[in-house]
């Protein structure tokens, strides 16, 4: 199954027979004070030099995410894009807990956007499905609902069924629904990987849409943090992982994914790996 | 003779099999249960928090310390019951995520170290209302709220919590403090009029004594 979102000049195609596709997740405030502050001021500098960085390195979706409490989410949202669209033209995500930013996000995007992000919920299909439709959005749904964030498989995959149903209800294709089957912390419960994973296989084997991955959730509370991203990473690519929401300016993970490419043979003679290793460490002359 | 020294090691180190004889064996000796608890287990316990606040320890080791003392406990607790003072807690802590957020590590983390620090701890979940949390308040009659909030998007639930405790029976009952990667203490405490503001676990248990005055 293949989702294709875009921007006037750049379409991206995320499927299981393709590489990896790398959502950049650095544009949002949450624990970045600097661009916290920036954004508070509505300089958008520090944002723009976030999505030069997050291409060069890879991304081929950026994420924007701009909830700060006591700003107006809305007009930042606008704001934010505009200003990421001065320097790239790749295809954006757009992220909010807020419906009404994602409404006002999607209204000023041109192109097919990807919308972050709907789960279980009465209120957030009710909310922010019809948004997704109306104007021809592909969207993350995460498997959570009314009842929170399940540690098991079968709720997990429960609960996508009923994301997608109600989503085909409302005329949204299957292609255009990528599922996040959440991976909690490991330090917290030894078990969290593993079921993690087994989502991610099954829902890939039951479902066959696209799937993302919040993988820094995984190490929290861990030493070596990167690392154990990184494993996870992999690990997920091959259960069903299509399209990772993570840093792709840390080499670690950017040297990863592109590895999970070449073990699967998506990377003829092996080019995008050495290119991107040449990249990272120039030859000295 | 008890090896005391080896009962705090234990907690420190987590060593949840080692615990229990180590514990009987003291018990056996005739080492008072309260001495046991309060100058070897919630010792190490402090221990574990200076180690954790320094970084030098990590989650699961954390909570690996505090299921140690846990089971030392659960075997010296049956010789408290009736005991004048023996059981007496510091004080009782409702503890709980704002509306809207489901997160729950750090709040347990708070729970953990409350409980290791001889407070009685309610645990309330996530995704918690504002009048949840007031009715859950009243009816453990407690001594001190903590709200946790991790979102951006917290912001408003916190502020409607301390509200709806302003507004109701239980303002001059309970303490309210706040924590969460997405509070600030100017938030909660110079805007909310949250009685308190803690930056992590460790801290939770010192703004909760300092409110309560109780000795560090």
């Amino acid at each position: 199954m293949e989702t294709k979102i875009w921007s006037p000049t750049r379409e991206v195609i995320i499927g299981c027979g393709r590489p990896v596709v790398i959502i950049g997740e650095r544009i949002n405030p949450t624990g970045r004070k600097k661009l916290a502050q920036s954004l508070e001021q509505g300089d958008m500098s520090l944002l723009q030099e976030e999505a030069r960085r997050q291409v060069e390195a890879g991304s081929q979706v950026l994420d924007i995410n701009v909830g700060l409490s006591g700003t107006d989410e809305k007009a930042l949202m606008v704001l934010a894009i505009k200003a990421v669209r001065e320097i790239t033209d790749a295809p954006l995500c757009i992220d909010s807990a807020n419906p009404e930013v994602l409404a006002v996000g999607l209204a000023n995007y041109e192109g097919k956007a990807l919308v972050n992000s709907v789960n279980g919920e009465e209120a957030k299909l009710k909310e922010v499905l019809p948004l997704v439709a109306h104007y021809k959005a592909a969207v993350v749904c995460l498997t959570m609902d009314d009842k929170g964030i399940p540690k098991d498989v079968p709720t997990r995959l429960a609960i996508a069924d009923k994301i997608i149903n109600e989503a085909v209800k409302l005329g949204i294709p299957l292609e255009d629904i990528i599922i996040d089957p959440l991976a909690m912390s490991v330090a917290a419960d030894d078990q969290a990987g593993l079921s993690a994973l087994d989502a991610l296989g099954q829902i890939r084997d039951k479902l066959g849409v696209n799937q993302t991955i919040g993988a820094s959730n995984v190490s929290f509370g861990l030493p070596d943090r990167p690392f154990v991203n990184c494993i996870f990473l992999a690990m997920a690519v091959m259960r069903g992982l299509t399209c990772p929401i993570t840093d792709p300016t840390n080499w670690l993970i950017k040297e990863t994914l592109i590895l999970c490419d070449l073990m699967l043979a998506k990377d003829e003679f092996s080019m995008n790996f050495i290119s991107a290793y040449r990249k990272q460490f120039p030859l000295e002359d | 003779m008890a090896d005391l020294q080896a009962i705090k090691d234990a907690v420190l180190s987590g060593k949840r099999k080692d615990i229990v004889a180590l514990v009987q064996s003291a018990l056996d000796d005739g080492v008072e249960p309260e001495v046991i608890i309060n100058d070897y287990m919630i010792e190490a316990m402090k221990e574990v928090g200076a180690r954790f606040e320094a970084k030098k320890i990590f989650v699961p080791e954390m909570m690996m310390a505090a299921r140690t003392m846990q089971t030392g406990v659960d075997i010296i607790k049956p010789l408290l019951v009736g005991k004048e003072g023996g059981a007496k807690k510091l004080g009782k802590v409702l503890i709980g995520t704002v509306f809207g957020d489901l997160h729950d590590i750090g709040k347990n983390l708070v729970m953990l170290l409350l409980e290791s620090s001889g407070f009685e701890v309610v645990n309330i979940g996530e995704n918690v209302t504002p009048e949840q949390f007031v009715a859950k308040a009243r009816e453990h009659n407690v001594d001190i709220v903590g709200m946790s909030s991790l979102l951006t998007t917290g912001d408003p639930h916190v502020k409607s919590t301390i509200e709806a405790f302003k507004a109701s029976d239980m303002k001059d009952k309970v303490k309210l403090i706040c924590g969460g990667a997405a509070v600030t203490k100017k938030f909660s405490v110079g805007e909310c009029g949250a009685d308190g503001y803690a930056t992590d676990a460790v801290d939770a248990v010192r703004v909760i004594k300092k409110i309560m005055n109780i000795a560090a």
